[in-house]
């Protein structure tokens, strides 16, 4: 059974920050849902408040970039870039400052509907010029995401996961690397964030299906090694397939699609996400399953790309994580 | 490059400048010209602490955008000297005035003429609308409401760092329209942001003419006061009133110096075009060559020879 961690982003904050003083926590009214509360009250000369008024943070982080800061501003991602987005390019973006911008909730992992699920984000920052992109799949990703954004010179946006988070891998980012998690011959799979463990969960039926699967882990998605995921998809006899927390445009299925039109290569591609769809409210494996983002989705994208059908089953997948949608920890879970 | 000759001589001499290239272009900001001239002659003559430009007198081409390859990368920030601890910051929130602040840059010392001869032409870093890479500029405020938020966060910053040196923001009164400038007020009083300080261009003006027909937005002063700002009005004409606004003690808030001012102040037959002045092209060669004469006579030179 997996590893679960509880709150693994809030001790790794306050851990980095601490040792950091130029590092500056900002928050917009969500500091206990962006776990950083503790922070709060306990380093509060390190700690901004700035209010439910994402344009001015935005712009006023821009300028703490100016004096030397590196702003790391906590709220939920959809917050982030949504309305605030003239400010995030005028103020951040173009000048490189070093703002790291810690985006909460990413895609369907919230309960709270289209306001509140950033399903477009991974789009929206890979078209912004001198923007660094950063995802995480697990917990010690969470536990390493901070020394890797501060490590980015010039603006960087990392998708955060929060609250019980499961432990998949045993080294921390390194940005700019892919993570190679199985070595398939068959097929490619291409996951990140979330999906990452779902496509973990597929392995084991896959393999009794007779199935080889490549599996790559991305948390660096721009800048991105076109090279080598070009290597990887030279090593596959089928194809490739895509599974992502995130809308199929201008995500990671389209930084693949683009890879492989570019270098001419004539396999199959199938995207898995959000098909030009919002989503709505529910518990995430509920979210997951309507908008085929899970394990199950996966299999059928693969029989998909080879044309057959495998015969498998939810019972066949590896155990789903049974998530309570409101926890101890945050009632509103929002 | 301070002090060294009289505001009010500064003030016209931008007008001049404003004016004469207005003519020779066909168009120009010159309403911000009449209104702004001498806030920001006040402010580079006398109020602002800054050192000697690290930048030289004619500015170099356009070199790029900021980019992780662009490694020679610099603002135009330079032309107002160094970003040292003791010394003052500048920006320009609305860049619209970029044309009468190039003007005030080489009114007072800092760029050469001849930089006014690069306004707005390819490859220049003179542009239009002004560029973080332009003359006298630090960051792009050419989408109007984010100065202040910027100057904010820079202030509170450099409070933190025990900075002397206080942050500016030459701000225009179309930016209240815009939810951010309150936002920005909220921020600085929740968190104390006194050595922020901005003097707001109130012309009533803006693109599609007179601010009460666009969008009323009532009692500006009050409403920053309210918000938690130390607001005082002035006459945006008198340098006197420049100076006592100085006078005003602040303590825990930023000071907004609200100066009333008339958009065709120095160029009276401006007020035929009123309330469309944001930016005048002239409407057929009669008009230029009547309001070449008339600008001039008002500004105390001979017309302006232009190329028909």
């Amino acid at each position: 059974m997996v590893e679960m961690v509880s709150r693994p982003y809030a001790a790794a904050f306050e851990k980095y920050a601490v040792a950091h003083p130029n590092v500056l926590c900002l928050s917009a009214d969500l500091t206990s849902s962006c776990e950083v509360d503790g922070f709060r009250d306990r380093h509060p000369d390190q700690f901004v408040s700035l209010g439910m008024a994402e344009q001015n943070m935005l712009s006023f982080a821009g300028g703490l970039g100016l004096a030397g800061y590196r702003p790391f501003i906590h709220t939920f991602g959809v917050f982030m870039y949504r309305r605030p987005y003239d400010q995030l390019m005028a103020s951040i973006a173009y000048p490189r400052r070093k703002v790291r911008l810690m985006g909460f909730l990413p895609g369907v992992t919230t309960p709270g509907g289209m306001t509140h699920q950033s399903i477009e984000d991974i789009s929206v920052m890979r078209s912004i010029p001198n923007m660094t992109i950063l995802e995480t799949g697990d917990a010690t990703e969470v536990e390493s995401i901070c020394e890797a954004a501060d490590s980015i010179d010039g603006p960087v946006w990392c998708r955060i996961l929060r609250g019980s988070v499961p432990r998949l891998f045993d080294s921390p980012i390194k940005v700019g690397e892919m993570r190679e998690l199985s070595t398939g011959d068959d097929i490619l799979v291409v996951t990140a964030g979330i999906c990452t463990e779902e496509a973990m969960r597929a392995r084991s039926a896959l393999a009794k299906a007779g199935l080889s699967i490549r599996h790559l882990h991305l948390s660096t998605i721009k800048p991105f090694d076109e090279k080598s995921l070009l290597d990887h998809i030279g090593s596959v006899k089928h194809g490739v397939i895509t599974l992502e927390n995130h809308v199929t445009e201008g995500g990671i299925g389209s930084l693949v699609a683009e890879t492989m039109a570019s270098a001419g290569i004539g396999k199959r591609l199938i995207r898995l996400g959000l098909k030009d769809t919002y989503a709505h409210g529910g518990s995430r494996p509920y979210l997951m399953r309507y908008y085929g983002l899970d394990a199950l989705a996966l299999v059928k994208g693969i029989e998909d790309l080879v044309g057959e059908t495998f015969d498998i089953s939810e019972d066949d997948l590896d155990a789903a994580r049974v998530e309570d949608v409101h926890s101890l920890v945050k009632a509103e879970a929002l | 490059m301070r002090n060294q000759r009289a505001t009010e001589d500064v003030a016209l001499g931008i007008r001049r400048r404003v004016f004469e290239h207005s003519i020779r272009n066909n168009g120009g900001y010159l309403s911000q010209a009449c209104s702004a001239a001498e806030q920001l002659a006040w402010l580079y003559n006398e109020e602002l602490k800054l050192g000697d430009p690290t930048l030289p007198p004619i500015p170099a081409p356009f070199a790029g955008v900021p980019s992780p390859t662009n490694t020679d990368y610099h603002t135009g920030a330079g032309y107002n000297g160094p970003a040292a601890p003791e010394f003052d910051r500048l920006f320009i929130a609305p860049a619209h005035y970029a044309l009468v602040a190039y003007a005030t840059l080489i009114e007072v010392g800092r760029m050469a003429p001849e930089g006014l001869d690069m306004f707005n032409k390819d490859g220049s870093s003179v542009e239009m609308i002004g560029a973080e890479h332009s003359p006298g500029m630090e960051v792009h405020n050419g989408t109007l409401g984010i100065g202040l938020s910027t100057g904010a966060g820079l202030a509170y910053g450099r409070k933190r760092r025990g900075e002397p040196g206080r942050t500016w923001v030459f701000m225009s009164d179309g930016e209240v329209q815009e939810g951010q400038t309150w936002e920005a007020v909220q921020a600085c009083a929740h968190h104390g942001i006194d050595n922020l300080y901005a003097i707001m261009d109130v012309n009533k003006q803006q693109c599609d003419g007179a601010m009460a027909s666009v969008m009323e937005v009532r009692d500006i002063a009050e409403k920053f006061r309210v918000f938690g700002a130390h607001c005082v009005e002035i006459d945006g004409h008198d340098l006197s009133a420049m100076r006592d606004a100085m006078n005003e003690t602040h303590a825990g808030k930023p000071l907004i110096i609200l100066a009333h001012t008339s958009p065709y102040n120095a160029m009276s037959i401006l007020e035929e075009r009123f309330p469309r002045l944001h930016y005048v092209r002239f409407k057929s060669e009669d008009e230029r060559a009547r309001m070449n004469v008339s600008i001039a006579a008002d500004l105390g030179i001979e017309p302006i020879e232009y190329q028909h």
